[in-house]
């Protein structure tokens, strides 16, 4: 035979490929390790600086709060770890409750939507509002975080109970931009319909769920701070 | 092909404008087309994806030799998962705010085929100094050409840069311009300008030849 013996590449074995993987694979490991064990606690803390941070944003009269949950019973006990949901009591210098600080989720337009708002007792309305999470389109989904009109709502969007205190009686909706005409409609955005929908649909849910375990308990909720008599 | 010797020099400026990684090589385009649409976070884009370029470039380089020609791809993809993953740690420990705006990009870093190209076309087979000159290089040229597409993107999409109102009372932004399809337009509108100017550059560089043979004969 005349043809030429092909080239022969050299093999690699089998040990010089596991060698390889698992060795890279044990490195890329301890190295994630390495920057998780040393970013973990500044994360935990900004994380803790952020919540804080929003939670007195949108109550700004609340001087200290109480993370509470709802125990077997139904009734308000201050928490003893950080729920995923959290809720909070607003209390201010003198320890007079003056809202409640609820987070809650739902689907938008992208991905999940978490907000943060305060319900103020004294108006039985929604008060104050914060995304917290939000993956919407830039320059349309976002703007639920900043067009004026659409945060124009939160000076008071009513969220009363109905008359046997279990449940709102007016369903938060989202209407479209300009035709709110009542105090339980979010004023929508034009271009940011599903987002602003969505909006609608978290907070009547959050508050559907926390408005009337609210009203029934949080006054009479002994809050673990030092208080006057 | 024969590999011409370059200078380290070289290595570095070749990615900031003959190699560069958006406007001449178009790699990358996802990045560059869905998170420049605001200057600010091209430049955040920009600097994470230059980080995670040099660090697996250096990895790659260093671990040339022992990377089995068939297990190079996945060992490429774990190494630059594994930047990707420590960036997103790291932006979070600095701020949870810049984290929100960059929001699933900074996982995508993983898929720029940018990265795996130099590390598949470069690192792989040059020595750690040149890796880091190379990914230092296209890096800056990738965070170079995000930031321009980024800064026209967000006057007239949003009318504002870095945050700052450009225009008075009554401007209309073009809102198409902070969506991707948006993306897209800038971006051509940039691959228009370079190309125009390379070609400037390479006529002018035929004629200065021509003359010269001409003063010659």
């Amino acid at each position: 035979m005349n043809t030429p013996a092909p080239v022969e590449r050299k093999r690699t074995s089998a040990w010089e490929m596991y060698r390889a993987i698992v060795g890279i694979g044990a490195f890329c490991a301890l190295l994630i390790v390495s920057v998780f064990n040393a970013t973990a606690a500044r994360i935990a803390d900004n994380k803790a600086r952020f919540l804080s941070k929003a939670v007195a944003q949108v109550l700004p009269a609340s001087n200290s709060t109480v993370e509470v949950s709802v125990d077997g019973s139904g009734a308000l006990v201050a928490a003893t770890e950080s729920a995923d949901l959290p809720v909070f009591l607003g209390y201010d210098e003198g320890g007079e409750l003056v809202g409640a600080v609820i987070t809650a989720q739902g689907m938008g337009y992208a991905d999940n939507i978490r907000v943060l708002y305060a319900y103020s007792f004294e108006k039985q309305a929604i008060t104050g509002f914060k995304v917290l999470e939000s993956k919407e389109t830039p320059g349309l989904g976002d703007k639920v975080e900043i067009e004026p009109h659409f945060l124009a709502n939160f000076d008071a969007l009513d969220a009363r109970l109905d008359e046997d205190g279990s449940a709102l009686a007016n369903a938060i909706v989202t209407v479209k931009e300009g035709e709110k005409t009542d105090a339980w409609q979010l004023d929508g955005i034009t271009g940011a319909t599903i987002t602003s929908v969505a909006i609608g649909e978290i907070l009547n849910a959050g508050s559907s769920a926390w408005v009337p375990v609210l009203e029934r308990h949080a006054r009479a909720f002994e809050a673990p701070l030092p208080m006057e008599e | 092909m024969a590999l011409k010797k370059t200078s380290p020099t070289d290595e570095f400026i070749k990615g900031l404008w003959r190699d560069n990684p958006v406007f001449i090589q178009v790699l990358g385009m996802c990045p560059a087309l869905a998170v420049s649409n605001t200057a600010i976070n091209a430049l955040a884009m920009g600097a994470a994806t230059t980080f995670v370029l040099v660090m697996a470039g250096l990895s790659v380089s260093l671990m040339r030799n022992f990377i089995p020609r068939e297990a190079r791809i996945v060992s490429y993809i774990c190494i630059i998962a594994t930047f990707v993953t420590c960036v997103d740690y790291a932006i979070m420990a600095i701020s949870i705010e810049l984290h929100r705006a960059l929001g699933a990009f900074i996982a995508l870093i993983v898929v720029n085929c940018l990265i795996l190209g130099r590390s598949e076309a470069f690192a792989s087979k040059n020595n750690p100094g040149r890796a880091i000159l190379d990914g230092l290089g296209m890096g800056v040229g990738f965070t170079f050409a995000l930031f321009f597409i980024g800064v026209v993107r967000e006057i007239l999409g949003s009318g504002t840069l870095f945050g700052v109102e450009l225009f008075p009372e009554g401007f209309q932004t073009w809102t198409i311009f902070v969506l991707p399809s948006g993306g897209f337009f800038a971006m051509a509108g940039w691959l228009l300008v370079v190309n125009w100017i390379r070609q400037r550059q390479d006529d002018a560089a035929k004629q200065a030849e021509e003359t010269a043979r001409e003063a010659a004969s």
